[in-house]
This record gives structure tokens, sequence and C-alpha cells, in this order.
């Protein structure tokens, strides 16, 4: 039996750059396994390419990054196939195929990786497709599907196979709220009842903050805070109570660096 | 002066890395073991998309080809009263050159493009990334049945786009112009050598099947994933596939026919 205390991902001092503007500077980070962990920070702080070194995408300039034990950025092609299998990752245009219908869509994956026949595949994707509500609406094209549905249906196609871990980008945003209060209850029955692990990359502070076990802020290419919700909100770091209070203006700055303001007007006079 | 160095340095340099990367883009597509169950429904899928639906345009080029060809010979050799080499005239170029050249001119607007936008959008809307996701290779699933779908259809679209250019002209020469079917078709049989002219033909339209669809498959998978991206690779499949057409078959009409 798996240690359940073990963390499923672990990254230690990975840093990433891209061109001259550093992304991640040594950042430590270990993600348990069974829970809902949060990736949280304002827009532009790398969570979507902290997903894309998780899942071995891209790799990281230093440090490790281990993917239930293994090191995905120096697996082999073959062996980063493999240990993607585990994950699933829900994308937030939920990326489906657009020349499938939704049956076929979640179809896919069993196709792919399994030599189920046809009546099984069958009672699986109907199960994932009950799972999220959507068993009515196997035969729609995903043009038809509403934003929610769309995400919904992704969502299906994504716990297809049974990963151990599901990653969530941005799933809330652009939603209603009672899509979003869908998506909420979804994330959590399907982590307790599948015994999965989740990562939720988002910046809706108060949903996620509901459903997080853990919580990781993110800012300027650092982990600036670490723990349960409520332990945040009461952070003493002014950064991560900016953060967590949603405040305009502090020690992250609402504006990107620039020259002085008056500087810039005047000497856009002599131009 | 050294500012200009540097760039032509650069242009040199990034032109040399998108041929690395062309080059293992295909290796790594089309190396391996092709799995037969699984490939080969995704591969008639695209030959219907490339090769049937691309039909029409080669049918009806070809037809007028053959036809114009037909009326312009005619005009020049019936001054020397010898219009019943209008067969022979027809069908050598035809095989030789307009064929293999035309149909891949129009496959490279055709089809080339419809590829290049196709996978471009599948970039965009990370269907690309979501395969990778699902532990399927986009490499081998979405690029290698598209490559070896271009691969086979254009050589046989040729053959199309011959025979019904030949029927084109026998119907302007024979049939409206009136010059004798015997001797129209009998020039043509002799003078049309099968090894030299039909299967020289064959061999340039399979090398021009190779660069289009390449190009082709390749700008989509290289692009960025933006609406201009999208377009800037639509263009550059069809300007570079033409270009790299016309220029193969300079190099290899005088390889083939150049020894006199």
């Amino acid at each position: 039996m798996q240690d359940v205390t073990a963390n499923i991902i672990e990254l230690r001092g990975v840093s990433f750059s891209q061109g001259d503007r550093v992304i991640f500077d040594g950042i430590d980070m270990d993600i348990p396994r069974g829970q809902i962990t949060a990736i949280m920070g304002p827009s532009g702080t790398g969570k979507t390419t902290l997903m894309r070194l998780i899942t071995g995408q891209i790799k990281p300039d230093a440090g490790t990054i281990l993917v239930d034990g293994e090191n995905i950025s120096t697996l082999a092609r073959s062996d980063l196939y493999r240990v993607r299998r585990k994950m699933g990752m829900l994308f937030q245009s939920g990326a489906l195929f657009t020349d499938r219908t939704v049956y076929e869509n979640v179809a896919f994956p069993l196709r792919e990786h399994t030599n189920f026949t046809e009546t099984m595949i069958r009672d699986l994707v109907l199960m994932k497709l009950q799972a999220v509500g959507l068993r009515g609406a196997r035969d729609m094209l995903p043009s038809e599907l509403s934003g929610g549905m769309t995400r919904r249906a992704a969502l299906a196609r994504t716990i297809a196979l049974d990963p151990e871990m599901v990653i969530y980008d941005e799933p809330f945003a652009g939603q209603d709220p009672i899509g979003m209060g869908v998506l909420l209850q979804l994330i959590k029955l399907l982590n307790n009842a599948l015994g999965l692990t989740s990562v939720v990359v988002s910046h809706d502070i108060h949903e996620t903050a509901s459903i997080a076990d853990k919580l990781y802020v993110l800012s300027q290419g650092k982990v600036i805070g670490v723990g349960a919700a409520d332990e945040l909100m009461d952070s003493g770091s002014p950064m991560v109570s900016q953060f967590m209070k949603g405040e305009p203006d502090g020690p992250l700055p609402f504006d990107y660096p620039a020259h002085d303001y008056f500087d810039d007007l005047l000497g856009g006079a002599a131009l | 002066m050294i500012t200009r160095l540097r760039i032509i340095g650069k242009s040199g340099l990034d032109w040399l890395s998108v041929c690395g990367r062309a080059g293992v883009f295909l290796a790594h597509s089309l190396c391996g073991v092709p799995n037969l169950r699984k490939g080969m429904p995704l591969l008639i899928k695209q030959l219907y998309a490339l090769g049937v639906l691309s039909l029409p345009i080669i049918v009806v080029s070809g037809l007028f080809i053959g036809m114009v060809m037909s009326l312009q010979g005619y005009s020049i050799l019936v001054d020397y009263g010898s219009e019943q080499a209008v067969g022979q005239m027809v069908s050598l170029s035809l095989v030789r050159e307009l064929g293999p050249v035309v149909a891949a001119l129009l496959f490279a607007g055709r089809a080339g493009s419809s590829l290049t936008a196709e996978i471009g959008l599948m970039k965009a809307t990370e269907q690309i990334t979501s395969l990778e996701m699902l532990g399927v290779d986009p490499l081998r699933y979405v690029m290698a049945p598209r490559l070896l779908a271009g691969f086979i259809a254009l050589p046989i679209l040729t053959m199309i786009f011959n025979v019904v250019g030949i029927w084109g002209g026998s119907l302007v020469a024979v049939d409206w112009l009136g010059v004798y079917d015997g001797s129209f078709w009998a020039n043509m049989q002799a003078a049309t050598d099968f090894k030299i002219d039909v299967l020289n033909g064959l061999v340039k339209s399979i090398a021009f099947a190779f660069v289009v669809t390449w190009i082709a498959v390749f700008q989509g998978h290289d692009l960025t994933p933006t609406s201009e991206g999208i377009g800037r690779a639509t263009t550059k499949t069809v300007v570079y596939s033409s270009l790299a057409v016309l220029g193969l078959d300079f190099i290899l009409t005088a390889v083939m026919f150049g020894d006199f």
C-alpha cells in the first residue's frame, strides 16, 4: 500500500526564466497526496508556467521536479508519456476535440490506452458523464455546449482513465455563479470519492479557499505564503494579506515596473 | 556594418535552426512501428480530406489545361500541316512537366494551407497540449497520418490530372478541331515512353508530395498559436511550397532529361 502521507509532487529549488525575465527563482513546493492543493497568485506570476513544468512540457533551468518519485525533467519521451497518464489536466478552454461528440471525447483516452470492448467503454463513458451531469449531452458537439458544460465535459474526459492526480487550470474563470458552484462541488466530490490528488490553479480566492486543504501563494517568482486558508488570511505578511484581501495596491504593485512617470511624460515631448 | 553582419548571421542561424527542427519533427513523426489498427482509420480520414476533397479542383484544372494546350498547339502546328502531333505535344508536356508541377501547386493551395491552418488552430485551442496530457503523442496521432496522406494523395492526384488533361486535349483536337483520331492517339503512344516520361513524371510528383506536405504540416506544428501567427504560417506554407516545387522541378528535370 502506498504511503498516504507522501507528497505526489515535490519541487526543490526550481528556477525558470524566459528570455531575460526570471519567472521562478528557486521555489520549493510539496503537493500532498489525496488532498486539494491550491496554487494562487496575481496574474502573470507564472501559474500556468508552473503547471507546464509539473507536467513536463517545459524543463526548469535549475532544480528538480519529482512527480510520484520520478524526476520529470530528465525522463525520456516514452517515460514522460507513461508518467502523464497518472495525471489529468483540465484546461481553461476545455480543449475538447472539436470534430468529435462529447461521448467520443470522453471515450478517446480509453480507446487509446486500453483494449476494453465497446460495451465496457460505453459503460465507463456513461459513468463519467453521469458524474459531471452530462449523460444527456453525449451526442452534442463541443461547439453546441455552453462554457460551463464544456468544462464539465472536459473534466469527464480528464478523469476517464482514473488518474491519480488532476490539475485544474483556472477552473472558475468566466463561470456564472451556478457553474462555479457546480465545479466547486465536483472538484471536492471527485477528490474525496475517487481518492484523487487535486491541484487547483486559480486566483478566485474565496472559492478556492473554501475547498483547498493547502494553499500556496506565489508572487514575483517566489512562494510568499503557504498553509491552510485561515492561516493565510491571518498571515502577518503584508504581501499575502494584500492578495488574500484583494487590495488594489500594496507591497504587490499595481503598476508594471516603469520609469518615473513625470520624466516619461516630459521626455516624450522631446521625441 | 557589424550590425548588418549580425543581422545576416542571426537570420542564417534562425534558418538553420528551423531546418533542424523540421528534420527532427519529421523523424519523430514517422520513425517507429506503426499501429495499423489505430492508425488506419486516421490515415483514411486524412486521405479523404486531402485527396478526395481535392479532386474537383484537380479534375477541372486538368481538363482546362489539356484543352488550352491542345488549342494552342493546334494553332501553331496547323501552319506546318502537322496537327496530328498535337497528341504527343499534349501528353509529353502534361506527363513530364505540367501535371506534376501544376497539381503540386494546386495541392499546396488547396490542401497545404488547410493543413497548416487546421493544425495551427488545434494548437491555439490547446488540443495538441491536451493530447500530450492524455498521454498520446501528437506527432504520431495528428502529424503522422497527415504527412502520410499527403505523400500518398498527391502522386495519385497528379496521375488523375494527367489523364483528364489528355482527355481534354483530345476533346478539343479530335472532337472540335477535327484532327484525325487515329493519328492523334497513335502519335501520342509512339512518342510517350513509359519509363522516361511517365515514371519520371511520377517520381517528380512523389518528390513534390513529400516537400509540400512536409512544409505544410511543419508550419502548422511550428507556428505561434495566435490569429496572426496562423495567418502568417498559412501564407508561408503556400509561398515556400510553391517556390520549393518550382525550384525542385528544375533540378529534377535537369537530372532526368538533361543529358543530351
